[in-house]
């Protein structure tokens, strides 16, 4: 391990790494560097540097700092009884590496991440470590989401968040007993027991600098968590529930959501198969609508019968052919609240509509102005020139096409 | 006509001043002729439009003065006009920019847009290159704008950059931060900025190794990072690779894991009985049967079609459908005995689509190609035969491992990665979608021709 070099060590901790969904560099406190002093700033919306083919955006360095993990989680490629090809960074590595890339604009800042070695706070320290000289020595004003270990000692996520702008700690499984099957070491309750204190940390300081503007900051782009789905039995509806009750227990920014992707040398308590990637998509369409369109969960389950959401139309279609008795709506009457609900219109739009209707009655023109795709939206809306006749109906026909039976088959 | 002369193409102090002068005159839109100072253009008749230091400034809303800071550096040569109509209106209709459903409010906010995006992709894809002088490090890059942002994106650099030395060249304009001030400078060329870096091979690591073959997605990263930045990105440069590799490296990844179908046979027939259970890809469960290959253990020809179609999949039997009947003739006319030859696929599966209650033949792509190479591979290690004559692009990528072109490379001998000689030629199935008879008929002769040399080829060795 001694002998590699820093760019096979890359290779393999960057290809470690790149499980986890999230390269998310928003929504942080804002900072810049323009007196001269440090490196680097945010400022709010986050930027994706680069995009891979996979479609991901690359908006900060991923990494890990060893794949060595004395855990044998199943669908983890880095677990114990894995025989990928091990790598370690040393500290001093990862800090010129992250500041290397940012000087070039490759990246917003550092995603840092680690199996487990020695112990749960052997690891955390040497995360805390890069980032404690990331900021501290080098005056890095960047970004920073650090990866905080199940079990680590609360002292040491309290110094996790002073110097990163997000802390996460995966849920992994949906359900606690795909937890308990496929990853044996952790136990449900020391995770949400971590997102607990982070919570705790990040109410705390946001509520100090209320009072005192000096008062150190605490992850201030928040927790984030991650869900593997079609790696266990657990539907969509379960793990929408699960999500929702993320959001609402432990304040999380954001609930990823990650397909099972086939690793080498998997384990045979895994799914032979992965499950297409749109159920993930759809899951995030389902989560949206959850958090900025004002539906309630079992509304969208009752759109989606049978536990999973369908893959042949986005959930919110399927809400409202379910719920055809409530359109076509008036687009110079309609309320708010249902003009979300019309499938192509999003809050920016509905704004856009509130807005302009103030001034004029909208004729279908208009409408096409103001909305992406006008072809979408035009079977739920009513104008002074423009009334749907069969076309409700005709949606459903014209959408139902795709989703060949075979791929459900997959879990 | 009046003429009215910018600084430069995203002035917009000069505007400003302009365009009060214009108000309070009463000077209509249409009547003024926006160019650089110091470039001849525009009408000769034109008089300068007359200076008014004392003019009113307009009442406007805050949104509008945001609007206008970004329509001012989009490209359009009408910008000018419209931010001036919209003034105008702006006096009868304070809150015009609340209507988002009005055409030039909708025309404006597009401009805006466009520019606001070009900024972001500037401070997304804008790559620096470290070169070292005299004074230190220095951080060069070259970019290529839509649009005429530069001077609108110099205070993120320098909020971001301030304690590095950087210069940024465009085509139009450069920016240069000495650590202190920034200094607006003429256009360069690429040629100006360096060609390396020492930390550029580190980054494609990066890249390559943080891209996940598993979840091809191309389209979705060339929405967000179109092709026209690639040729300033060093990471985009492995882009072509990546993708090419990635199917390989997925079934790479799920073979080991799918135990059916996986054996060896020393025989056709055994080999024939053990493909019959494969589940090397996901087309078997929906086709009847596989359909294997067949003909003498001792032919000298081997004839690869792509994939059994509605009927071969019916019958078990390889070419016995619509192009197996194109098949024979054509064979028989070019002298060749199909008993004596044996006929297979490269994929033994059917891939189809239903319309209603017809089956529509669909091309099996490079994984499900490359899935069942396994039996392709032994088929052709059991028979050695002294010719394979591939049928079609999706045989021709089974045996010869790549994309083929059929129409550059068909009718002259080729060889196989390990030698072994081959011959291309078009799939039967290309000649029954030929709709223009006459077309059909010189297609079909250019089909026999191909054989003919195929036959004397596999005779002659």
């Amino acid at each position: 391990m001694a002998s590699l070099d820093l760019r096979s060590k890359l290779a393999i901790l960057a290809d470690a790494a790149k499980y986890d969904a999230s390269c998310a560099s928003s929504g942080t406190a804002k900072r810049n560097s323009a007196s001269g002093k440090g490196l680097g700033s945010t400022e709010g919306m986050g930027i994706c540097h680069a995009y891979a083919p996979d479609g991901r955006c690359i908006s900060l360095l991923k990494i890990l700092l060893t794949n060595s993990c004395i855990f044998d989680c199943a669908y983890c490629i880095n677990r114990k009884s894995s025989n990928v090809r091990r790598a370690r960074f040393t500290v001093d590595e990862v800090v010129k590496l992250t500041i290397g890339f940012y000087r070039r604009n490759y990246i917003e800042g550092l995603f840092l991440s680690s199996g487990i070695i020695r112990s749960s706070n052997y690891t955390m320290e040497q995360l805390v470590e890069v980032a404690r000289r990331l900021r501290e020595d080098e005056d890095f004003r960047g970004y920073i989401h650090l990866k905080t270990i199940p079990d680590a000692d609360p002292a040491l996520l309290a110094m996790a968040g002073r110097h990163a702008d997000r802390l996460s700690i995966n849920i992994e499984m949906p359900t606690d007993a795909g937890l308990a099957r496929l990853a044996p070491e952790k136990t449900a309750a020391s995770i949400t027991g971590s997102m607990g204190t982070l919570k705790t940390g990040i109410l705390d300081a946001r509520d100090a600098r209320k009072r005192f503007r000096s008062a150190p900051r605490f992850a201030p782009a928040g927790q984030s968590t991650q869900m593997i789905v079609g790696a266990d039995a657990a539907d969509d509806h379960a793990i929408l529930a699960r999500a929702e009750g993320l959001y609402g227990a432990f304040g999380m920014r954001r609930v990823y959501y990650s397909a099972y992707s086939p690793i080498p040398d998997s384990s045979a308590a895994l799914p032979p198969g992965r499950p297409p990637l749109l159920r993930e998509h759809r899951l995030y369409q389902a989560d949206w609508m959850l958090r900025f369109y004002g539906f309630s969960l079992p509304e969208i389950a009752a759109a989606s019968p049978g536990g999973h959401l369908p893959l042949d139309m986005d959930p919110k279609l399927a809400w409202a052919l379910a719920n055809r008795h409530l359109f076509p709506l008036d687009v110079n009457l309609a309320p708010r609240e249902m003009l979300l609900r019309v499938p192509g219109l999003g809050p920016k739009v509905v704004g856009r509509i509130l807005s302009a209707r103030r001034w004029r009655r909208l004729r279908l023109d208009d409408v096409a102005r103001l909305v992406s795709s006008l072809r979408k939206v035009k079977p739920f809306l009513v104008t002074p020139d423009w009334r749907p006749t069969t076309a409700l109906d005709s949606v459903e026909l014209s959408r139902s096409l795709a989703s060949p039976p075979a791929q459900l088959r997959l879990f | 006509m009046y003429r009215a002369e910018l600084a430069h193409p995203a002035d917009l102090d000069g505007f400003r001043h302009a365009v009060r002068c214009a108000l309070a005159l009463k000077i209509a839109p249409v009547e003024i002729d926006w160019g650089l100072a110091g470039v001849e253009q525009g009408l000769a008749l034109a008089s300068p439009l007359p200076q008014c230091p004392d003019a009113p400034a307009p009442k406007v809303a805050r949104r509008f003065v945001e609007l206008a800071e970004l329509v001012i550096c989009h490209s359009d040569p009408l910008r000018f006009r419209l931010l001036h109509q919209a003034l105008l209106r702006l006096q009868a209709m304070p809150r015009l920019l609340e209507d988002r459903s009005d055409r030039l409010v909708d025309r404006l906010e597009m401009l805006a847009k466009a520019v606001s995006r070009d900024r972001h992709k500037m401070r997304a894809f804008l790559r620096f290159r470290e070169v070292q002088d005299a004074q230190g490090a220095h951080f060069i890059a070259w970019f290529e704008p839509d649009h005429h942002i530069l001077r609108l994106n110099c205070g993120f650099f320098i909020r971001r950059y301030a304690s590095q030395r950087w210069t940024i060249l465009t085509p139009e304009a450069s920016a240069h931060w000495d650590g202190s001030a920034l200094t607006i400078l003429p256009g360069a060329m690429k040629t100006d900025a360096p060609d390396s870096d020492p930390l550029e091979a580190i980054w494609k690591t990066y890249y390559a190794s943080t891209f996940n073959p598993a979840r091809l997605k191309v389209k979705a990263m060339q929405a967000e990072m179109p092709r026209k930045y690639w040729k300033n990105l060093p990471e985009a440069a492995l882009i072509p690779e990546l993708i090419g590799g990635a199917e390989a490296r997925m079934t790479d990844m799920i073979a080991p894991a799918t135990a059916e179908g996986a054996g060896t046979a020393e025989t056709l027939d055994a080999l024939k009985a053990l493909a019959a259970g494969c589940q090397r890809c996901p087309l078997h469960a929906q086709a009847t049967q596989m359909v294997f290959g067949e003909g003498p253990a001792d032919a000298r020809l081997m004839i690869v079609g792509e994939q059994p179609g509605d009927q071969e999949d019916l019958a078990g039997r390889p070419f016995v459908g619509p192009a197996g009947a194109m098949l024979d003739r054509a064979l028989s006319e070019a002298g060749i005995d199909r008993a004596r030859a044996y006929v297979t696929n490269s994929v033994k599966h059917f891939k189809f689509q239903t319309r209603g209650v017809r089956r529509i033949h669909e091309s099996p792509n490079p994984a499900e190609i490359q899935a069942c190479r396994w039996w392709l591979d032994q088929e052709r290690a059991l028979l050695k035969p002294g010719l394979v004559l591939m049928l079609g692009a999706s045989a021709g990528r089974a045996l010869l491992g790549r994309a083929v072109t059929v129409g550059k490379e068909r009718g002259r001998p080729l060889g196989l990665p390990d030698g072994a000689p081959a011959f291309l030629t078009v799939h039967p199935s290309y000649l029954l979608r030929i709709e223009n008879a006459a077309t059909a008929r010189a297609e079909y002769s250019r089909f026999v021709e191909d054989l003919r040399v195929a036959r004397a080829l596999s005779e002659g060795l």
